[in-house]
């Protein structure tokens, strides 16, 4: 256990000096802050301990917003060092570093907590349910990803980051090519945030399977719950491999295994192996509840129904199949021969045929429907052919033959980010314009939604159209430099500048958010979009208990048949009962900063101290086994009161207004 | 599905007690040992299988067969996955062969 004090702390960087410096003044300013305006408790009450699945939705938002801060600024120091040649703003371990972090953050800290928690806040709403199956077990996977995104993002300071790339390959992220401590924090953050995980997908499939409401059947379920169910099902399928695979890396780093080092009759090819056994599986995870999210939003905004659900549904489920069958197409180059190629190959063209049926399927929903251009149809709209280009170069990908010649090029940079950013980042933003009245009881300013649109589309693709160019001109990937005589310079100048037009949309809508919350109109009614499904139904924010009275399901967009039937929205006295619900509980939360100690000492390779840390994690579960406070009741009265400040009063319709 | 008891859960112990055992059982074949490799391979191959079913049932409620179907579909998606991860990853990583 000797450890070398000057390495705790990165020192004589001014860059991480500046990091450092404005993290310690923020801490001090939020602690500060908190005190004078007496928050601590509100805090714990309302937030720290809650099981409620809208708070802890927002709360996986907010903390996707910032983690998506952090993994663009990574990304626009890469933009930033590459935008001339031989640039010397970063150096090449730092660039190192840099690329790692932006790929882990992006997909595992913000795309998954920003798409977790938007399924958290709607998919209970959306299916009539009260909470998810199981309330507290949800509060411990947010503060298990919690733990283990703020573990993974303090390394950067402490110890240093990570630099053998997002996928970490062996034999260089192994003891022996890379003996710092750096991706000691891969191994252990990931891990304690994929536990969260594992119990997300966990927990909505039961809740999915188990809490709709009456009538509502799998058949009338609406495409998001759909589409995150079939996620769900991949992410208990793909996420234990990843598990094995990260605690057989925790062993080989601090443990002195063998399973993936070169020496000691390890097989390091075995971890790309398993990694993207995992990987590519996750791709599908985080792309297919945005699917989702666009077909609600597509339906909604186009005023018809969604154009060939069953075939919707049915090329979900291709997908999720495919998508366990295809991991071999990110190492064709390993050279494992033409019959796995081969079989690799193909495979992984056939996704293209449920996806394409998915996108006719979108088109058709949008013909002949009276298209209305929110902005969060806006960005349905751009999806499409921006995601189009992703897929087309990704079957040019697919071709085994081909992909040694674009293997490890920008073409692959340029071509998942065409999947990533539309398939994912466009959906997490036409999600959060549509649904943002249902969390917040206030839309976001659709004029500056606009401008942020715009920005962020075309300094999207300013940004990532000259890389599929660059690559095919033979820029490799993760190359912090190049040289003037490469020819490079103009697409890359180019390119950055794009990044900076991507970041200005980005500023836009952060400066959205804090517009709206304070002078966006709050006299809108539960349903200012006209929309299809049950979410809408109930009060915007929604009550803490969801539904007064949960809806009867008789069709497909059952809330659009409840508004065309007029039957259901009304609610009389005597319907109301008691509600039954969970209690708050810390536990959650405790086990999130446990975990945390826990993996930080692992990090440092103090097995002794983190043994004993761990006795907490046990201590935890204990505690939780003897628990056994079964929740409380809410009045009828206090339900009332509540129904009564939205609805009015004759009982039929609503107010034009929200508490 | 029994009744909420508070009582001493026998089976979940007694399941854990005996993955323990099977666990370093394996661990002391492979480490302890000096059988022939094959030898090794076979035996904690086995372990690992008893232990699959072990837990399945202890844990699982395997035999809780309140929802048939439901356990059918778990059962073979967790087959297929394991099939695809264990089958695929020799296939691959033997190159075909
Ligand atoms: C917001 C604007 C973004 C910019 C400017 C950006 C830029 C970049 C750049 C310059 C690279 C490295 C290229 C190289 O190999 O040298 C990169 C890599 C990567 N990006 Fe992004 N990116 C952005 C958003 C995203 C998003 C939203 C995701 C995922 C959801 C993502 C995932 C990745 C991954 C996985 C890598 C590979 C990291 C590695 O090589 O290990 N990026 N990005
Ligand atoms: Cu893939």
């Amino acid at each position: 256990m000797d450890i070398n004090w000057h390495d705790l702390f990165i020192v004589g960087n001014p860059l991480i000096l500046g990091s450092q410096i404005a993290i310690l003044l923020s801490v001090i300013g939020i602690v500060a802050l908190l005190t004078y305006l007496k928050r601590w408790k509100w805090l714990w009450r309302e937030w720290l301990t809650t099981v409620d699945h809208k708070k802890i939705g927002i709360m996986y938002i907010l903390a996707g917003v910032l983690m998506f801060f952090r993994g663009g600024v990574d990304g626009l120091m890469m933009k930033a060092q590459t935008s001339r040649p031989e640039m010397n703003f970063l150096d090449a371990q730092h660039y190192n570093e840099v690329f790692t972090t932006h790929g882990v953050i992006m997909i595992l800290f913000a795309a998954m907590p920003l798409l977790i928690g938007i399924m958290n806040y709607v998919i209970p709403l959306q299916i009539g349910a009260r909470d998810v199956a199981f309330p507290q077990l949800n509060a411990l996977s947010f503060w298990l990803f919690f733990s283990g995104a703020m573990l993974f993002n303090i390394s950067f300071v402490i110890g240093g980051s990570p630099d053998a790339g997002w996928a970490a390959y062996f034999p260089l992220a192994g003891k022996e090519f890379t003996p710092g401590i750096g991706n000691n924090y891969y191994a252990v953050a990931i891990q304690i945030a994929g536990i969260g995980t594992l119990i997300s997908g966990i927990n909505f499939i039961v809740t999915i399977l188990k809490m709709r409401a009456k009538g509502m059947t799998l058949m009338k379920m609406p495409m998001f719950t759909w589409t995150s169910f079939i996620a769900s099902v991949i992410i208990v399928s793909a996420f234990p491999i990843f598990t094995v695979a990260l605690a057989l890396m925790t062993l080989d780093r601090i443990f002195g295994t063998h399973f993936f080092t070169l020496s000691g009759g390890g097989m390091d090819m075995m971890w790309v192996n398993l990694f993207w056994l995992w990987g590519h599986p996750e791709v599908y995870i985080v792309v297919l509840p945005a699917f989702g999210m666009f077909s609600e939003v597509i339906a909604t905004f186009s005023r018809k129904m969604l154009f060939g659900y069953k075939s919707m549904v049915f090329s979900v489920v291709g997908i999720a199949l495919l998508s366990m069958l295809v991991w071999v197409h990110h190492f064709f180059t390993m050279g494992a021969g033409p019959a796995v190629n081969s079989v690799f190959s193909i495979t992984t063209m056939m996704i293209a045929i449920p996806t394409g049926v998915k996108m006719f399927n979108w088109l058709f929903t949008m013909r002949k429907g009276r298209i209305e251009f929110s902005t969060a149809m806006l960005w349905a709209l751009a999806f499409i052919p921006c995601f189009l280009i992703g897929g087309i170069t990704g079957v040019m990908l697919a071709m085994s033959a081909a992909d040694y010649q674009y293997h490890n090029t920008l073409f692959l940079v340029a071509h998942f980010h065409y999947t990533l950013i539309p398939g994912v980042v466009f959906a997490v933003f036409a999600g959060l314009y549509y649904w943002w009245p249902k969390m917040f009881g206030h839309m976001l300013n659709e004029k500056l939604g606009k401008i942020h649109f715009w920005l962020f589309t075309i300094g999207f693709n300013v940004t990532f159209m000259p890389m599929f160019f660059l690559g095919l001109d033979g820029a490799v990937r993760r190359s912090y430099t190049y040289s003037a005589e490469s020819g490079f310079a103009p697409l890359f100048l180019v390119s950055a500048i794009g990044a900076v037009i991507l970041a200005l949309g980005f500023a836009t809508f952060c400066y959205n958010i804090y517009w709206s919350a304070r002078y966006a109109d709050r006299n809108i009614s539960n349903d200012p979009w006209n929309a299809r499904t049950l979410e809408w139904a109930t009060a915007s924010p929604a009550p803490f208990y969801n539904f007064a009275k949960v809806p009867e399901v008789k069709t497909l967009d059952a809330f659009w048949y409840m508004k065309k039937h007029n039957e259901g929205l009304t609610l009389s006295d005597d319907e109301i009962k008691e509600i039954h619900m969970p209690s708050n509980s810390g536990l959650p939360f405790y086990m999130g900063i446990i975990f945390g100690i826990t993996g930080f000492l692992l990090v440092f390779e103090w097995k002794l101290a983190a043994l004993v840390a761990a006795v907490g994690i046990i201590i935890g579960l204990i505690i939780r086994s003897f628990d056994y406070n079964d929740g409380f009741h809410v009045t009828v009265d206090e339900i009332k009161e509540t129904e009564k400040s939205w609805r009015s009063s004759d009982g039929k319709g609503v107010k034009n207004h929200v508490g | 599905m029994e009744k909420h008891k508070n009582g001493f859960p026998v089976t979940h112990v007694l399941g854990f007690i005996m993955s323990l055992v099977l666990t370093f059982g394996a661990l002391g074949v492979a480490l302890k040992t000096s059988l022939p490799f094959t030898t090794i391979i076979w035996i904690i191959g086995s372990l690992a299988i008893i232990q699959a079913a072990l837990q399945l049932y202890m844990f699982m409620h395997m035999n809780e067969g309140e929802d048939g179907t439901a356990n059918t579909i778990n059962v073979i998606s967790g087959f297929l996955v394991a099939v695809v991860a264990v089958a695929g990853s020799i296939w691959v990583m033997s190159f075909g062969m």
